[in-house]
C-alpha cells in the first residue's frame, strides 16, 4: 500500500536522473526528487536521502494514523466519553523514547560512515583551484599554468535584464550556462580548493553531491570522481547569498575522458601561454585556437 | 486600588477601574492586557507586512525571468520579510499571549515590573521604523538576510548602522519582556499554583524567557562586533586582519538555533492547552511534557553548527552536530506522542481552536521529519541552501508557530472579550489555511530536491512549474488572512456572551474567572480548591 501511494514519486526520481544533462528537456512536473548524479559519492548521498525519505513516510504513516484514527473514532458527536482517568503510563513512555534512540542510531551509522568517506582526499590526481568572486568563477589548474574565469552567459545575462523583453523560455539552459566551463577528466579523483575574493560562496554541482563554501581568506577542500563512462555537461549554481546578482553566477562542468582532457589542457597552455608552447609544440605556435 | 469587587462579580471596567483613558490608557499603558493587546495588535500589523514583502518575493518567482523587481530589491524582501516575521510578528505575539495570560493563569493580578512591560513594549515601534526606514535610504534596505553574514553584510550601505541598531532596540525589548516573564512566574503565582500545577503555556514560556536571556545578548554581541568591523577598523570577520567570517555564524547560530526555540516552545505550550480542552481529557504525561521541552531547550544550545555544515568544519564536529541534532527528535517525538494520546480515548469536538492544533500537529511534524533529514550531514550538502530548507523551515514556522497563534487567539478570545466569535468564518479562516499553506510550501521541497537555490529571484525554465503552484498558493494563503482581523474586529464589537469557562472542556486558572476578565486579574488569590480544579490540566 505504502509503495503503492508513493510509486509515482519513485518513478518521478528515475526520470528525473540524469536531469543535469537535459534539464530543460524535462516537464517541470516530473522534477519532484534528488537525482543520483555521476559518481560514487553522489550515488551514496542519494541512498541515504531515500533511506531518510522512507523512514520518514513510515514515521509518519504510524503517527498520522494513530492521531487520523483518533479524531475519527472519538469524537463527542459520535458519542465518544473521554477516558479521564488516562493520565501517563510509564511503560508507553519508555517504548516511545527506546525506540527513536533505535531508529537514530540505526540511521547514524551510514550517515556517518558516508560522511567520513566524503571527508577522504586522499590520492587525488588533480587539483583545481576554484575562486568565487562577485559574480562569476576563477579556475586555476595548479601547477599548469592554467587559469580562466567563468561567467554566466552572454544570452541569459541578455534575457535576464529587468525589461528585458526577451521570452527567456528560449534560451538555451537559462541561467545555468556559462561563458567558460570548468572542464574535468571523467574516472579521476579532482581536488577542489575552495575560496572566494570578496563574500562568501559556495560551490554546488548536484549531480556530483558537492556544495562547498567559498570563503575569503579560508582554503576549503573538496573532491569529486565522475564514473569514466559519464562524460557531459553538469550544471550547477552558487548556494550562498552573495549579494545582488547570486542568482546569476552559474557552474557548468564539462566532463571529459581522459585524453580529451589532456588534448584540452594542452591547447589551453597553448594559448595561455604561447611562448612556453612555442617550445614544446612549435607548429601550433600562435595560431592555437581558443578552447571552446 | 480601591477596587474591592470580587473577581467573580462581573462589573463595567470604565466605572471601577482608574485607568487613564484616551490616548493616555495606551501610551501609558502598565496592565498587562492593555500591553498584551498592544503587543498582538502590533504583531498582527507586523505580520500584514511581513506578508506583503513575500506576497512580492512570490510574485516576482511566478515566472522566469526578472518581471517587476531589482534583484537588490528581491533580496532586501527576503531579508525583511525574515526581520519583520520573527522578531515583529511571531516574537511580539507569543509576548503579546504571555502578557494576557501569565497573570491569569498563575493567579495573579498584573505582571510583576508594569513599567518595564510598558517600556519594553514601547521600543518595538521605534525598532520596526527604524529597520523599515531603510527601505528609504540611499543604497536600499538591508539585502544580506536575515543572518546577516559577514563579509557581504558590511558591504551594506546607509541601511547597515539602521539595521543594527534596529535589532539592538529588538533585543533589548525581548529581553525586559523575558525578565518580566521569569519574574512574575517566580513570584507571583497564587499559594498553593506550585511549579508542576503551571499549564502547559506557562512552564514554555519560562523556559523561553530563559532562552532569551541566553541568547538575546550573544546576537547582540555578534552585531555590534559587524558594528565597530564596518565603523572602527576592527578586523572580527575579516580574514585579511586576523579574523574569520566563519567565527560569525558560529556566534549567530548559537543565537539562532535557540532562537527557533524561542519561535516553537510557546506554541508547543498552546497546543498543550488546546487539545485536552477540546479532547475532555486531561492531558498525557504532563511531566513528561515539562521535561521534554526542558531538554529540547538544553539541546538547542549545541546544535548550532547544522545550519553551517557545508563551511568546511572538522570532521569530528560535523560528526557531533549531526548525533546532537539527532537526539532532539526524541524530546519532540515524546511531546507528538504525548499529544496523540492525549486525543485517543478523548470525546472530540472541532471548534476553530481545535482545528488549528490539529493542523499544528499534522504540519509540524512534517516539518520535524524534515528536519530530520537534514540533520544528515552528507545529505544535508545537497539540501543546505535550497529550497528544501525553505519548504523545512516554513513548515514549523507558518503552520508550526502561526498556526499555534491563530489557534491562541481562538481558543482566548471569548474570555478577553466576553463574546464568542463567529464560528463558521473562524472555520473557513482555518480550512483556506491549511489548505493554501500546503500549496504554497509542500511545492517548495520537491523544487529544493531538484536543485533549484534559495535566495534567488529568479531561476531556470525547468522549476517554473512548481513554482507556479507555489505562488498561487502564496497569493490564496496571503488572501485569506484577511479573514482574521475581520473575525476578532465583529468579536471584539459584539456577539454571543460566554461565561467563565467559555469551552466545555476548558481548565485553568484564566477559565475561573468572568469573560471579559477583571482589569486587574487577580485581586484576590484563587482558593485552593479553585487551584485544584483547574490544575486538572
Amino acid at each position: 500500500m505504502m509503495r503503492k501511494l508513493f510509486s509515482p514519486l519513485a518513478t518521478a526520481a528515475a526520470l528525473a536522473l540524469g536531469a543535469s544533462q537535459a534539464a530543460h528537456a524535462e516537464s517541470g512536473w516530473s522534477l519532484l526528487n534528488m537525482t543520483q548524479g555521476v559518481t560514487a559519492m553522489s550515488r551514496q548521498i542519494y541512498s541515504l536521502h531515500m533511506l531518510m525519505f522512507w523512514l520518514c513516510v513510515g514515521i509518519a504513516v504510524v503517527v498520522f494514523g494513530v492521531m487520523t484514527y483518533s479524531i475519527f473514532t472519538f469524537r463527542k458527536s459520535r458519542g465518544a466519553v473521554a477516558d479521564t482517568t488516562m493520565l501517563h503510563s510509564t511503560t508507553v513512555e519508555i517504548i516511545w523514547t527506546i525506540v527513536p534512540i533505535a531508529i537514530l542510531v540505526a540511521t547514524a551509522v551510514p550517515a556517518a560512515t558516508t560522511l567520513i568517506k566524503t571527508e577522504d582526499l586522499r590520492n587525488s590526481q588533480l587539483t583545481i583551484r576554484v575562486t568565487g568572486f562577485q559574480w562569476g568563477w576563477n579556475y586555476e589548474y595548479l601547477n599548469s599554468g592554467v587559469n580562466f574565469f567563468s561567467r554566466l552567459d552572454r544570452a541569459s545575462d541578455a534575457a535576464r535584464q529587468l525589461g528585458s523583453g526577451i521570452d527567456v523560455t528560449t534560451v538555451p539552459h537559462y541561467l545555468l550556462n556559462v561563458d567558460k566551463p570548468l572542464v574535468v577528466p571523467v574516472g579521476t579523483k579532482v581536488r577542489l580548493l575552495v575560496t572566494a575574493n570578496d563574500v562568501i560562496h559556495s560551490w554546488w554541482v548536484p549531480a556530483f553531491g558537492v556544495k562547498k563554501d567559498a570563503i575569503p581568506g579560508f582554503v576549503n577542500e573538496a573532491w569529486f570522481n565522475i564514473d569514466a563512462d559519464k562524460a557531459g555537461l553538469y550544471r550547477g549554481n552558487c548556494a550562498e547569498l552573495c549579494g545582488r546578482d547570486h542568482g546569476f553566477m552559474p557552474i557548468v562542468v564539462d566532463a571529459r575522458s581522459q585524453q580529451d582532457f589532456q588534448t584540452w589542457l594542452k591547447d589551453e597552455q597553448a594559448a595561455e601561454h604561447p611562448a612556453a608552447a612555442n617550445s614544446s609544440a612549435p607548429a601550433a605556435a600562435g595560431s592555437a585556437p581558443a578552447a571552446q | 486600588m480601591a477596587n474591592n469587587d470580587h473577581a467573580a462579580v462581573a462589573h463595567d471596567h470604565d466605572a471601577h477601574d482608574h485607568k487613564p483613558h484616551g490616548w493616555r490608557r495606551w501610551v501609558y499603558a502598565t496592565n498587562h492586557k492593555d500591553i498584551g493587546t498592544m503587543y498582538l495588535v502590533f504583531a498582527g500589523i507586523s505580520f500584514f507586512i511581513g506578508g506583503t514583502m513575500a506576497m512580492l518575493i512570490r510574485l516576482e518567482l511566478f515566472k522566469p525571468g526578472l518581471q517587476f523587481l531589482d534583484p537588490q530589491f528581491f533580496n532586501s524582501m527576503t531579508t525583511l520579510h525574515a526581520l519583520e516575521m520573527i522578531f515583529g510578528a511571531v516574537m511580539p505575539a507569543w509576548t503579546g499571549l504571555a502578557n494576557w495570560m501569565i497573570p491569569m493563569q498563575v493567579g495573579a493580578p498584573d505582571m510583576a515590573l508594569p513599567r518595564l512591560n510598558n517600556f519594553s513594549f514601547w521600543i518595538l515601534p521605534f525598532a520596526f521604523t527604524l529597520l523599515l526606514a531603510t527601505l528609504f535610504v540611499p543604497g536600499g534596505a538591508p539585502a544580506g538576510g536575515w543572518t546577516m553574514y559577514p563579509p557581504l553584510m558590511l558591504q551594506g550601505g546607509a541601511s547597515f548602522p539602521m539595521t543594527i541598531f534596529a535589532i539592538h532596540m529588538m533585543g533589548i525589548s525581548s529581553i525586559l519582556g523575558a525578565i518580566n516573564v521569569v519574574v512574575t512566574i517566580m513570584n507571583l503565582r497564587a499559594p498553593g499554583m506550585t511549579l508542576l500545577r503551571m499549564p502547559l503555556f506557562v512552564w514554555t514560556w519560562l523556559i523561553t524567557a530563559y532562552l532569551l536571556i541566553a541568547v538575546m545578548p550573544v546576537l547582540a554581541g555578534a552585531v555590534t562586533m559587524l558594528l565597530t568591523d564596518h565603523f572602527f577598523g576592527t578586523t572580527f570577520f575579516t580574514a585579511a586582519g586576523g579574523g574569520d567570517p566563519v567565527m560569525f555564524q558560529h556566534i549567530f547560530w548559537f543565537f539562532g538555533h535557540p532562537e527557533v526555540y524561542i519561535l516553537i516552545l510557546p506554541a508547543f505550550g498552546v497546543v498543550s492547552e488546546i487539545i485536552p480542552t477540546f479532547s475532555r481529557k486531561p492531558l498525557f504525561g504532563y511531566d513528561a511534557m515539562v521535561y521534554a521541552t526542558a531538554s529540547i531547550a538544553f539541546l538547542s544550545f549545541i546544535v548550532w553548527a547544522h545550519h553551517m555544515f557545508t563551511v568546511g568544519m572538522p570532521l569530528a564536529g560535523q560528526l557531533f552536530f549531526m548525533l546532537s541534532t539527532m537526539l532532539i527528535a526524541i524530546p519532540t517525538g515524546v511531546k507528538v506522542f504525548n499529544w496523540t494520546a492525549t486525543m485517543y480515548k478523548g470525546s472530540l469536538s472541532f471548534e476553530p481552536p481545535m482545528l488549528f492544533a490539529l493542523s499544528f500537529l499534522f504540519l509540524f511534524t512534517i516539518g520535524g521529519l524534515s528536519g530530520l533529514m537534514l540533520a544528515i550531514v552528507p545529505a544535508d550538502y545537497q539540501y543546505q541552501d535550497t529550497y528544501f530548507v525553505v519548504a523545512h523551515f516554513h513548515y514549523v514556522l507558518v503552520p508550526g508557530a502561526v498556526f499555534a497563534i491563530m489557534g491562541a487567539v481562538y481558543y482566548w478570545l471569548p474570555k478577553w472579550t466576553g463574546n464568542m466569535y463567529d464560528q463558521k468564518l473562524a472555520k473557513w479562516h482555518f480550512w483556506l489555511s491549511t489548505i493554501f499553506v500546503n500549496v504554497l510550501f509542500f511545492p517548495q521541497h520537491f523544487l529544493g530536491l531538484a536543485g533549484m537555490p534559495r535566495r534567488i529571484p529568479d531561476y531556470a525554465v525547468q522549476f517554473t512549474d512548481w513554482n507556479q503552484v507555489s505562488s498561487i498558493g502564496g497569493f490564496a494563503f496571503g488572501l485569506s488572512q484577511f479573514l482574521f482581523p475581520y473575525i476578532i474586529w465583529k468579536c471584539v464589537r459584539g456577539g454571543v456572551r460566554v461565561g467563565n469557562r467559555a469551552w466545555e472542556g476548558a481548565h485553568g486558572l484564566e477559565w475561573e474567572l468572568p469573560s471579559p476578565p477583571p482589569f486587574h486579574s487577580w485581586t484576590d488569590p484563587p482558593s485552593d480548591a479553585v487551584i485544584q480544579r483547574g490544575a486538572a490540566h
